[in-house]
């Protein structure tokens, strides 16, 4: 007789967001154990309160913030107790409008933070648990922002295209240790993020993004656009000549 | 908080308005965007007419998180974004549901307070809100404050049915039900004419029960349709599939007079003369239309209003067949017209149910429809009925003191816990609610 197999736990990372809220949930009806990361701890703990509900194994919250890399070696150690299969799902990231940061280039350093080196510190520490236990996903959520660089919001796209080059490389590095590695790169979502900007369009829901990641774990895929859509949409805007793109601004 | 600006329809998509909304996603920033600009809450906008209209609105739907559940005693706590489908799906399979569920899923938990809702079963299990062990209420100042029909009980019963008007429900605690199974067997009969019907519904022992009425048959058909009787099936739960959507807006003819009397005969004739029991999942049975997302758009860009009132006993078999003649004569009927019956559980103030039959018709939003409304209006205040406020888009305001005979005592008590008139919607406002 075989026991019963060994209960996933998801690491998130930044999980007030509202497709983090959505993929932690349906993480939850899966039975799955939970931890969940960011700086705003009582909402955090909604969460939890919420997943417990809703049927996680285990629901905890705990406070990470993307720019202090010293609170991040007290949780690794944490999970270095646990006999879960461990995974990890990286939501954080901040897009200050771009006139904010021409007005205040200081601010670009946060955005880097939060956006890449963070989460790249994080996942680097956790990098070598999942590689010693030889399995476990890891998702990290970058940014059709990232795809090439526009007038809009080149700040946050630069920092997402360095997330997702360091995805890359993680997922060659872990890849070989049955450790596998997710860049996932979402549209437009109906998110606060979102909420009453002009110009939206194609606009998907989170419920949907998140349900996407999920069958992406499943899947074993590598890099995801979600909506599945987008793959073109950017395909199209990355074939555009650089001497034509630097006169658009779409 | 950042601000949408978005047109804002009822259900019916007859009444709309131009708003400026916020959707906050955290409880910090709803404190905040109401403490910042004080302005009414609403839900998934399932109300048919005004009742979620205003020109700044705060949309609760993001703030909907399940915060505990007792499995022994059923008690759960909730945001009030939590919708009852998401009730019925997650605690279904641990065998407890909401006590009663309105007509559609997509109902929020807030919704369901602020208009007392009431389901199949009212007969049995009352309305929504005497199941609400206690709720959290925000003040247009931002603060908070947890009330119940012992600690507050003039404020409880002033929120419960309440339109919004005396704050912002923030969270509540109520008793789910046991749920026995997933399915339900619905044994469905024809109903000749409408004497049929009310002998069935006052004979009836089931406990659920809804008529379907076809609106367009008239003389010796008049009032003929379908009778629902169901109870629980075994079978365990099955979450429902994804739904489908309707695209865009019906063209106008798809609601038409022969169109919908061709539908209304074939919905009648699909049940055989002797009856028939069909199985079917809760959803289903439940929330019959939410397997089509958008429904409303069926009846195309102008929309439709709802009337829905409840008659008193002794008055509903003399004027049920005054609406109905001037339902059918009107051409403006669609098949979505129910009969039921209710019993007398109501949670608050301005709660709908009283003991009697409640007919709900949907009516094409043309021209002719304004002079029909105010037929059936005028008809349900001469019975002695009620207008149900959740769906209303045309009553007159001189009739609500007589609908509601406890506005005295709600206007007394939404003036001290909202002086400063910041929950008023364009229901309330259309209807001088607030005196």
């Amino acid at each position: 007789m075989q026991g019963s197999p060994t209960p996933n736990k998801w690491i998130i990372l930044g999980a007030t967001s509202a497709i983090a809220r959505a993929f932690a949930r349906q993480c939850a009806e899966q039975g799955a154990s939970l931890l969940l990361l960011g700086r705003d701890l009582p909402e955090l703990k909604r969460i939890a309160a919420d997943c417990a509900v809703r049927g996680a194994l285990d629901a905890q919250a705990m406070a990470l913030d993307a720019r202090k890399p010293g609170q991040f070696q007290a949780i690794i150690e944490r999970l270095k107790t646990s006999s879960d299969i461990l995974n990890a799902a990286v939501f954080v990231g901040s897009m200050p409008e771009q006139a904010a940061i021409d007005a205040d280039p200081g601010l670009i350093d946060g955005v880097v933070q939060d956006s890449f080196t963070g989460p790249a510190r994080f996942l680097h520490l956790l990098a070598p648990l999942l590689e010693e236990r030889g399995k476990g996903t890891i998702i990290g959520v970058g940014s059709v922002a990232g795809d090439r660089g526009r007038v809009g919001n080149y700040v946050y796209g630069a920092a997402k295209a360095g997330f997702a080059t360091y995805l890359s490389g993680l997922r060659n590095r872990l890849g070989r240790k049955g450790v596998h590695v997710i860049t996932v790169k979402p549209g437009f979502v109906d998110t606060s993020m979102t909420w009453g900007i002009e110009g939206m369009f194609l606009v998907a829901s989170p419920e949907d993004i998140a349900a996407s990641l999920h069958k992406a774990v499943v899947k074993k895929r590598n890099v995801v656009y979600t909506p599945f859509f987008w793959r073109y949409i950017m395909l199209i805007i990355r074939l555009i000549p650089e001497f034509i793109f630097k006169k658009l601004s779409i | 908080m950042r601000w949408k600006n978005d047109e804002l329809r009822g259900w019916g998509g007859a009444l709309k308005t131009q708003a400026t909304l916020a959707r906050p996603e955290r409880h910090s920033a709803l404190k905040a965007t109401l403490q910042d600009t004080p302005c009414p809450a609403i839900g998934a906008r399932r109300s048919y007419g005004d009742a979620n209209l205003a020109t700044h609105a705060i949309d609760m739907t993001r703030l909907d998180r399940f915060i505990s559940f007792d499995k022994e005693t059923g008690l759960l706590e909730a945001e009030a974004g939590v919708t009852i489908a998401d009730m019925l799906n997650t605690f279904a399979p641990m065998g407890f549901m909401p006590a009663t569920m309105p007509g559609t899923g997509f109902a929020t938990l807030g919704g369901c307070i602020a208009n007392d809702v009431h389901g199949k079963n009212h007969h049995l299990a009352g309305s929504f809100g005497q199941h609400v062990e206690s709720l959290v209420l925000m003040g247009a100042d931002g603060k908070s404050q947890r009330i119940s029909l012992k600690s507050k009980p003039k404020l409880f019963r002033a929120t419960i049915g309440g339109l919004g008007q005396t704050g912002v429900i923030i969270s509540a605690r109520l008793h789910l039900a046991k749920c026995p199974a997933g399915r339900m067997v619905v044994h469905e009969r024809r109903m000749e004419d409408l004497d049929a019907f009310l002998d069935a519904f006052n004979a009836s022992r089931a406990d659920f029960q809804v008529g379907w009425l076809d609106m367009t048959a008239k003389g010796i058909h008049m009032g003929r349709g379908i009778m629902e009787e169901a109870h629980f099936s075994h079978d365990r739960y099955i979450r429902p599939k994804k739904a489908r959507a309707v695209p865009f807006n019906a063209p106008g003819f798809a609601m038409s007079r022969p169109v919908v009397k061709a539908f209304n005969w074939l919905y009648y004739k699909r049940v055989p003369e002797d009856g028939r029991d069909v199985e079917r999942p809760l959803h289903k049975f439940f929330f019959p239309l939410d397997g089509i997302r958008h429904w409303n758009r069926l009846y195309g860009k102008r929309g439709f209003h709802q009337f829905q009132c409840v008659l008193p006993d002794d008055e509903a078999p003399a004027t049920l067949p005054l609406m109905l003649e001037a339902v059918a004569s009107s051409g403006l009927a669609s098949p979505l017209s129910v009969l039921k019956r209710l019993g007398h559980g109501r949670g608050g103030m301005m709660s709908f149910p009283m003991e009697g039959f409640t007919l709900a018709v949907d009516i094409v939003n043309r021209s002719a429809a304004k002079g029909l409304l105010a037929r059936l209006n005028e008809l349900a205040r001469h019975a002695g009925g009620r207008v149900y406020l959740a769906k209303d888009s045309s009553l007159e305001a001189a009739y609500l003191p007589d609908m509601y005979p406890e506005l005295a005592d709600f206007r007394a008590e939404v003036e001290k816990a909202d002086p400063s008139r910041a929950f008023a919607t364009d229901l309330v406002n259309r209807l001088n609610v607030r005196g």
